[in-house]
């Protein structure tokens, strides 16, 4: 395919799969993408993973959604078409899309690489294009995206588990790294063993910090221990356990989405110990002043990360050998995993093998 | 009430271990508990009336320094102890860790202080004076630190605090008082001014030209403007009503002022402050204010209702905010504090009150009406019947 210059009217074909309503059920679904502009790469979509926030779309639980939605941003893909003044690509490069796909580029957060919070951040799916145009994620054949908003994916790396870095990796790596819990001389605790948790275990493990895994399931901690190499695993519901461990840890990653008590949390971190909030639940949470004042204790959010930090988890996990635990199914499958999904029956992330299963679904 | 009681008790078994210790203390009376007669004013239920109290206190030891108390600054903490706010005041309490007098004594291994020194005492009296914090001069997160009033002090026995004539203290939670610092408007510094010196050097809050919002305009947040400037920041005052406006501007020093209960201006100031210092003593909402934080920004929280804060999540997810809580300081850094405000001429705005008028000031403070700190001129109206 030759590079392209300039714009052209028509739209080009697309096909993937879309939930109608917020039953969310998925089926095929036939649809267009932009042609390629100047700055932008057609990306030939591989494999792509599920994540959490897909099942929360899916079923509007943001009230949020825009249907018909074709979820999906952890993409790994083949560029097969560059803009005539797309610097960072050639053709057949392996790259990633994940969570964002525009942002204004020119407020603080931007110019500082953080384009995760800028306040105009384009999501990947569902959010609304710059043209008025509704986006369309992964769970599809191919995605057009302008080159700043995605990475290449070093040879090294396995394609299909490297898809869940795309979301869950930078999830876990950003705040690990701004809060000061990455090295040697660190405890960090990760709250919820499922797609995000478990590759955070294993950055922290690069980076050389110790880690503790707090999880309310004592049926995952042969696997925390022995298949992700975690220091420790604290039973959530066991007081005893937990009292022990109080005041032990530099910081504590939270992942869990549903809504829960983060003051036994809170009693965990040594003083100046951060609590990291990455799950958003609606309603706010209960906590008393005394258990921040005493102890100099604070709590904070995280989401994902800017582009240029996306680029460098990537590398490092290439150079430490990270990928991510999957099951990797065919795209009929979609549904049934979305549903397994919802009862964390899964280790630890599903990822859809697009490029061999979902030409097939075309009637 | 039980959830505080449980946090205490995590951090600072030496208040709450009462058993033992205290049961055999309880057979002697506060007056004879030990060989020196102090006369003060205790509240003995959560009434919280205070009235002349009779109690005694312990022989100036080789490490301690007596000190015969000049003034007294009455802060929030004063009230939410002696009505029990927190579940965890044990009566009688002789409430004060804002004080500033003279060292009449010091004992032979006292080399920072001679007698006659005007020195100050704090919120802090005791810790183990071995750990890492302590190591650190953190001595306000010291696990066996023990507060200047109701707690159990190094020697088992309770702490009275400085509604009274005097106190022995071991000199290291003593402070010297810089000589330009006024006595009776410094005193409040000791907690008020720590309170919020504290986190604003350790959250980054100097750097010149960054944006400040101070959350609630009494004791702590008057001061906290003040220090904001000498900071060289931006100030802009966070209050729900207006009628403290003319005065943090004019008086206070401060850039602006925002009333929150007025959409627009509370919409036109969303994303602007790199920092929110939030010292409202009564339950309040986040929500607001952490819209205010520009994307990183820290929201530092210093009051302590009563009832839990409702912490809403997306906002500290979309913009990666922090909310993170400070308790006083260390005494080197109490220390330093003081001599910074002495510095930059900066001294808390009191309204000098008499002992025997301290529970209609407590009536006050309780709604507010004070500009801003009310202290005892303990010296010259305390006087045993």
């Amino acid at each position: 395919m030759e590079r392209l210059s300039g714009e052209k009217e028509q739209s080009v074909e697309a096909f993937g799969w879309a939930a109608r309503d917020s039953s969310g059920h998925l089926s095929p679904f036939v649809f267009s993408r932009r042609n390629t502009r100047e700055e932008e790469v057609r990306v030939k979509v591989l494999y792509c993973g599920i994540c959490h926030s897909d099942l929360h779309c899916l079923k509007n639980e943001w009230h949020s959604s825009t249907y018909p939605l074709v979820p999906g941003h952890e993409i790994v893909g083949e560029v097969s078409e560059i803009g005539s003044k797309v610097s960072k690509f050639n053709l057949g490069d392996k790259v990633g899309v994940g969570c964002i796909v525009d942002s204004c580029r020119t407020c603080e957060s931007c110019r500082e690489d953080q384009e995760n919070y800028c306040t105009k951040a384009v999501a990947t799916y569902n959010g609304v294009h710059h043209d008025g145009t509704i986006n369309y994620g992964g769970y599809s054949d191919h995605i057009v995206v302008d080159e700043r908003y995605a990475v290449k994916i070093p040879h090294t790396l396995p394609l299909a588990s490297a898809a869940p870095l795309l979301c869950a990796g930078i999830s876990m790596y950003s705040p690990m790294k701004y809060f000061g819990l990455a090295g040697p001389d660190k405890h960090v605790g990760i709250v919820g063993l499922g797609g995000l948790g478990h590759i955070g275990v294993r950055f922290a493990k690069a980076f050389g910090t110790k880690v503790t895994v707090i999880s309310s399931t004592t049926g995952k901690s042969k696997d925390a221990l022995e298949t992700l190499g975690a220091d420790g695993f604290l039973v959530s519901t066991d007081e005893d356990q937990m009292k022990a461990a109080m005041g032990t840890m530099d910081g504590i990653i939270d992942t869990v989405s549903t809504s829960h008590s983060i003051s036994p949390l809170i009693g965990l971190l040594k003083s100046n110990g951060k609590l990291v909030l990455l799950g958003a639940t609606e309603k706010p949470f209960d906590i008393s002043a005394f258990s921040l004042i005493l102890g100099r204790k604070s709590i904070a959010g995280s989401g994902i990360g800017g582009m240029q930090e996306t680029q460098e988890m990537i590398d490092f996990a290439a150079e430490h050998g990270i990928k991510a635990e999957i099951e990797i199914i065919s795209m009929d499958y979609v549904n049934t995993a979305i549903d397994r999904l919802a009862k964390g029956d899964v280790r630890y992330r599903f990822v859809i093998d697009i490029a061999n299963t979902l030409a097939a679904t075309r009637s | 009430m039980h959830h505080s009681l449980e946090i205490i008790t995590l951090h600072k078994p030496q208040s709450l271990t009462q058993t033992k210790t205290e049961t055999e203390t309880m057979a002697k009376s506060p007056e004879t508990e030990h060989p020196n007669k102090v006369f003060g004013w205790g509240a003995r239920d959560k009434s919280g009336v205070l009235s002349p109290f009779h109690f005694s206190r312990r022989d100036n030891g080789e490490n301690d320094v007596t000190v015969k108390i000049l003034f007294c600054g009455v802060c929030h903490t004063d009230l939410h102890t002696i009505k029990n706010d927190w579940g965890y005041t044990y009566y009688p309490v002789v409430p004060g860790h804002e004080i500033v007098g003279i060292a009449t004594k010091v004992g032979k291994n006292v080399t920072k202080f001679k007698e006659g020194d005007r020195v100050g005492v704090g919120v802090i009296t005791g810790s183990c004076q071995s750990c890492e914090s302590c190591d650190q001069d953190l001595e306000n997160y010291c696990p066996q630190m023990s507060f200047t009033y109701n707690a159990i002090g190094s020697d088992g026995t309770k702490n009275y605090g400085g509604y009274s004539e005097n106190i022995v203290v071991d000199q290291r939670f003593v402070l010297r008082f810089p000589e330009n610092l006024p006595s009776d408007s410094g005193a409040p510094l000791l907690c008020a001014g720590i309170t919020v010196y504290s986190p604003m050097k350790y959250y980054g809050m100097t750097e010149a030209g960054k944006h400040l919002g101070v959350a609630g305009l009494g004791g702590l947040g008057h001061v906290a403007v003040k220090i904001g400037k000498a900071f060289g920041l931006k100030v802009t005052v966070i209050s729900s009503s207006s009628k403290k406006e003319e005065e943090a501007i004019n008086h206070l020093g401060a850039d602006s002022f925002l009333v929150t209960t007025d959409p627009q201006k509370m919409k036109a100031a969303i994303g602007t402050m790199d920092y929110i210092i939030d010292t409202i003593s009564a339950v309040h909402a986040l929500y607001p204010l952490l819209g205010l934080l520009k994307v990183n920004g820290k929201l530092i929280a210093l009051g302590l209702p009563e009832k839990p804060l409702e912490l809403p999540m997306f906002p500290l997810v979309l913009g990666r905010k922090m909310v993170g809580g400070s308790d006083v300081g260390g005494l080197k850094e109490t220390q330093e504090m003081l001599d910074f405000c002495a510095k930059h001429n900066i001294t808390a705005d009191i309204e000098l009150i008499k002992m025997d008028e301290i529970n209609s000031a407590m009536e006050r403070l309780a709604k507010s009406d004070v500009r801003y700190r009310f202290v005892i001129d303990v010296a010259n109206s305390l006087s045993p019947p």
